[in-house]
């Protein structure tokens, strides 16, 4: 019944005409299915989409205008860059973005130590399975988790400065989140625990995708460990490792809240020593009440990102950087 | 694990070695090296569990066991901590954590399908530019958001309930699983699809009947994805869900850890409390996990 009616219907030239533009080599999927159609045919695309755009303008859509609208504004009143002039003065904001450059340096240490560990995890393919599901598993635990677990752990007579006792390296032992000179290291350090694992199964896919028959070739050669890794396996992984950088860049400069919420109590303490921007902007628009100032900073914090991102890309494009192939 | 076929649609970066070949050990060097790689291997993963010991073991401790000898097996197992932590508003989190990230995420997965099904399919003008820029949308900062919505969510009385943080979730999630859909989307033959056509299915009927049983991988892995991020979120859940009954789960430890902070077992059932559903989750799913979370970057994004 509904087959004679589909086979027979003619394409209605609107379809025919967007058949020529499909990417795919592929004809869209709907026949003209009698007269009539027309209307839905032509909505046919953005009924499909609404439910998604509708929810998509509202989150991003509606809210980076909306921020864009209150950075200028005071109770309602036009202030021009007032408000901006106020963030970036303030020294609280100048030393939150101060620390999210530095916790920026831990980005180059986690890209080296997952390369590092993902070669040694390509060489030793028989046991990768395991290794791997053991490395990957700090990066599912939920970061307030991690927070709590490493904020008790790192106490003065936790069982961190416990291990390095008993490795008879208790010299090495701190108040590792007390010192206000080590608290933002420290903190570091754990977003780095949690986050190498990600680049080490990143680097691994493609690594394990790689021939072996060629390193066995190189192998014979007598070509030696660093030279084999340096001419052969890192141009393959470049463009992981240069999507891992973004990666890591983007949530040591935005997504760094939960650490330092979770383990100083929401406070960025000791002192102002681990205050990260997302912290400031937190506490500006819920315990000061001032939401005017923190959009103003939400912005400059959006701006940065964007900034980064795009300055990434251009980087790229400039090096022949293969991201994106 | 990550199988040949996961990874044979990656090579564009431009492999141009010979077929792999299976079952070569060429890789192993002599025994000395061997060793030590392995030993770095090891050190690592002791690395990488030890909080994860040090959670599970703190929790059937005694407080006292712990702040004497926090390495060491536990003498005795005491469940005392577990108490504690049902007592607790715990199970109230939880059931909270599961509503909110259930509701999300199944509205992600049918808004998105149908969203990336509609732009792979219908190639209207400006349609490249749309899936480009909901791309894009993956890297604003949540933080950047939060005080419109929260404006927005004052404004229609939406404050600690759990539809404003769904509808906010479902949006954070949308631009990823649209453009993974999108991706497999476009590698369905278009043969097949024709020949439904022309068999007369309406298009919802080939999306159902078609699309849909051939997407279950993305799917899957899709809905780990987001159910990772979603039962993990902090940021926004802390500021929409502040009423005692409509916190998540994430919210309700970071204040639980304050007030049981000088009860160490507490605390840590606690948290063993909140990793374990995911935990496990990640033991039978491995291959999802991993294959989602990087789906990203191996994609050449």
């Amino acid at each position: 019944m509904t087959v004679l009616r589909g086979s027979a219907a003619p394409p209605a030239t609107g379809v025919g005409r967007r058949k020529t533009v499909a990417p795919h080599g592929r004809p869209p999927v709907s026949p003209a299915r009698g007269v009539g159609r027309g209307l839905v045919q032509r909505l046919g695309p953005v009924l499909w989409v609404a439910p998604a755009a509708v929810v998509i303008l509202f989150v991003f859509g509606y809210s980076i205008f909306q921020l864009v609208f209150t950075s200028f504004r005071y109770q309602g009143n036009w202030v021009g860059f007032e408000n901006f002039a106020l963030v970036v003065s303030d020294p609280l904001f100048q030393t939150a973005i101060l620390h999210n450059t530095l916790l920026l340096l831990a980005v180059p240490v986690l890209v080296f130590l997952a390369l590092g560990v993902a070669i040694l995890l390509f060489e030793c393919r028989r046991s990768v399975v395991v290794y791997r599901a053991i490395l990957f598993l700090p990066y599912i635990i939920p970061i307030p988790v991690i927070g709590v677990v490493f904020g008790q752990l790192l106490q003065l007579n936790g069982a961190f400065n416990g291990a390095l006792d008993g490795l008879g390296i208790g010299a090495l032992t701190q108040d590792w989140l007390g010192n206000p000179q080590l608290a933002l290291i420290t903190m570091g350090g754990v977003i780095v625990w949690k986050e190498v694992g990600f680049g080490i199964v990143l680097f691994l896919a493609r690594m394990l995708s790689l021939p072996e028959d060629v390193y066995e070739a190189a192998k014979l050669d007598g070509v030696g460990f660093f030279r084999m890794h340096w001419s052969m396996t890192l141009p393959q992984v470049r463009p992981l490792i240069n999507f891992y950088l973004i990666s890591e860049a983007i949530v040591m400069v935005s997504w760094v809240f939960n650490y330092v919420f979770v383990m100083t109590n929401g406070q960025g303490g000791p002192g102002n020593a681990t205050v990260v921007s997302e912290l400031y902007i937190y506490n500006t628009a819920f315990q000061s009440k001032a939401p005017e100032l923190a959009s103003a900073a939400a912005l400059l914090l959006f701006v940065a990102t964007l900034v980064l991102i795009i300055g990434f890309f251009r980087t790229q494009k400039a090096g022949g950087g293969t991201l994106g192939d | 694990m990550i199988s040949a076929r996961t990874l044979r649609g990656n090579d564009r970066g431009g492999v141009k070695f010979p077929a792999p070949r299976t079952g070569a050990r060429a890789l192993r060097g002599n025994y000395g090296a061997g060793a030590l790689r392995h030993g770095i291997l090891v050190v690592a993963g002791i690395i990488a569990l030890a909080p994860v010991y040090l959670m599970i073991t703190g929790s059937v401790k005694t407080q006292d066991a712990f702040l004497t000898s926090p390495w060491a097996l536990p003498q005795s197992l005491s469940f005392h901590a577990y108490d504690t932590v049902f007592n607790d508003q715990f199970m109230q989190w939880f059931m909270n954590s599961m509503i909110v990230t259930a509701g999300a995420v199944a509205l992600t997965m049918v808004c998105g399908s149908l969203a990336a099904w509609g732009l792979v399919n219908w190639p209207f003008r400006g349609r490249d530019t749309i899936l480009g820029v909901t791309v894009s949308l993956m890297v604003v900062p949540p933080v950047v958001l939060l005080i419109p919505l929260f404006q927005a969510g004052a404004a229609l009385g939406w404050i600690s309930t759990f539809q404003i943080v769904i509808l906010i979730y479902l949006g954070l999630m949308l631009p990823f699983s649209i453009y993974l859909l999108a991706n497999f989307f476009t590698t369905i033959p278009a043969a097949l699809l024709e020949a439904a056509a022309l068999d007369g299915a309406s298009p919802l009927q080939v999306f159902r009947k078609i699309v849909l049983p051939l997407s279950g991988p993305p799917i899957a892995t899709l809905v780990v994805v987001n159910l990772l991020w979603a039962w993990n979120e902090l940021l926004l859940a802390l500021v929409f869900l502040q009423s005692h009954d409509t916190k998540t789960l994430m919210v309700g430890i970071t204040g639980f850890h304050s007030r049981y902070s000088l009860d160490i077992p507490s605390v840590m059932a606690g948290m063993t409390v909140a990793t374990l559903p995911l935990v496990i989750a990640y033991l039978f799913g491995q291959r999802y996990f991993i294959k989602g979370l990087t789906a990203g970057g191996l994609k050449g994004e």
